[in-house]
């Protein structure tokens, strides 16, 4: 008797997560969890921001950073996975990955704007400007062009299916711009100064400094999936309605 | 650690360091409120259309 291959355990996973009605089981008792996570990390991570010391060249503004580098990797972390969930449903029509990207577009478009915000509060004291049209910065900024474009073509389309197909290919487009950001500061001069964690060698930011850093980063992280399953959650709510809506007016 | 080296005023820089800190409260605050009414609306909108459907 011939055997049947098992599908590999993330694949297993994936599928047996394309059931909107399984996902938001399997969810619901996740959201409280990460709730309480995100609530507890951030009073943590304000405190150590505020309990850090000032930095002996930057001063106070150092506590910008803690809130602005966590909002700009997230900011690009989140346009990934809106890339891959967008690759999902493009090419193996998986049930929930454009709901799931809908659902991160405007996560991800609010730390992007946080990024640029809160870098240019910084830029002003430290750099006396507040904008310079650098690679870092233009190349974030056109990110967030991605992810307003993403949530505009989105709601201008009415038809589901056509609306999933168009914004997973502006989504998949937008993925060749992560790179840009990511290496714009060492492939190009800047203003932004280049990276200072994940570098050879090990960080040159003072243990002081960085644990107010990752308190905030698994802050953010927490307090972003818990966003993402309330905002998917509400997709499947919208869906199942429309396709309920459409039912009682058929008959 | 403690907050005794930390002045309101942030050095000279407290309209910038309290302006993120501010922003980002808003911005984020803002989010969660958003999500969490557009979620309790479409769950009553669903409720609504489920007990039509079932008279039916």
């Amino acid at each position: 008797m011939p055997k049947i291959a098992k599908p590999p355990m993330s694949e297993g996973m994936i599928n047996f997560l394309a059931n909107p009605e399984r996902f938001t089981r399997v969810t619901r008792p996740l959201r409280s969890w990460l709730a309480g996570l995100a609530a507890l990390l951030l009073v943590w991570g304000l405190y150590l921001c505020f309990a850090s010391p000032e930095d002996y060249q930057q001063g106070d503004t150092v506590r910008i950073m803690y809130v602005h580098v966590p909002a700009a990797w997230l900011g690009l972390a989140i346009y990934g996975a809106m890339g891959l969930s967008s690759f999902f449903g493009l090419i193996f029509r998986h049930a929930l990955a454009d709901a799931a990207a809908k659902a991160l577009a405007p996560i991800g478009a609010v730390f992007t704007a946080l990024a640029l915000a809160t870098g240019s509060l910084w830029g002003m004291p430290m750099w006396g400007t507040p904008w310079q049209w650098d690679g870092r910065m233009t190349s974030e900024l056109v990110l967030l062009l991605f992810y307003i474009g993403y949530i505009a073509l989105h709601a201008s389309i009415e038809d589901e299916v056509r609306a999933a197909k168009s914004t997973a290919i502006l989504a998949m487009v937008g993925l060749v711009n992560l790179p840009i950001v990511h290496f714009s500061v060492q492939w190009w001069n800047s203003l932004h100064q280049g990276g200072s964690i994940f570098v050879k060698g090990g960080p040159t930011v003072g243990a002081e400094m960085l644990w107010p850093l990752f308190v905030m980063v698994g802050a953010y992280h927490a307090l972003t999936l818990w966003l993402f399953l309330i905002r998917l959650d509400s997709e499947i709510l919208a869906r199942k309605y429309r396709a309920l809506r459409a039912r009682l007016s058929f008959n | 650690m403690d907050f005794g080296h930390l002045d309101f005023d942030m050095g000279k820089y407290g309209l910038f360091v309290w302006g993120s800190y501010g922003v980002s409260f808003l911005a984020l605050g803002g989010l969660v409120v958003v999500s969490l009414l557009v979620q309790a609306r479409r769950r009553k909108v669903l409720e609504a259309l489920q007990a039509a459907a079932d008279s039916q």
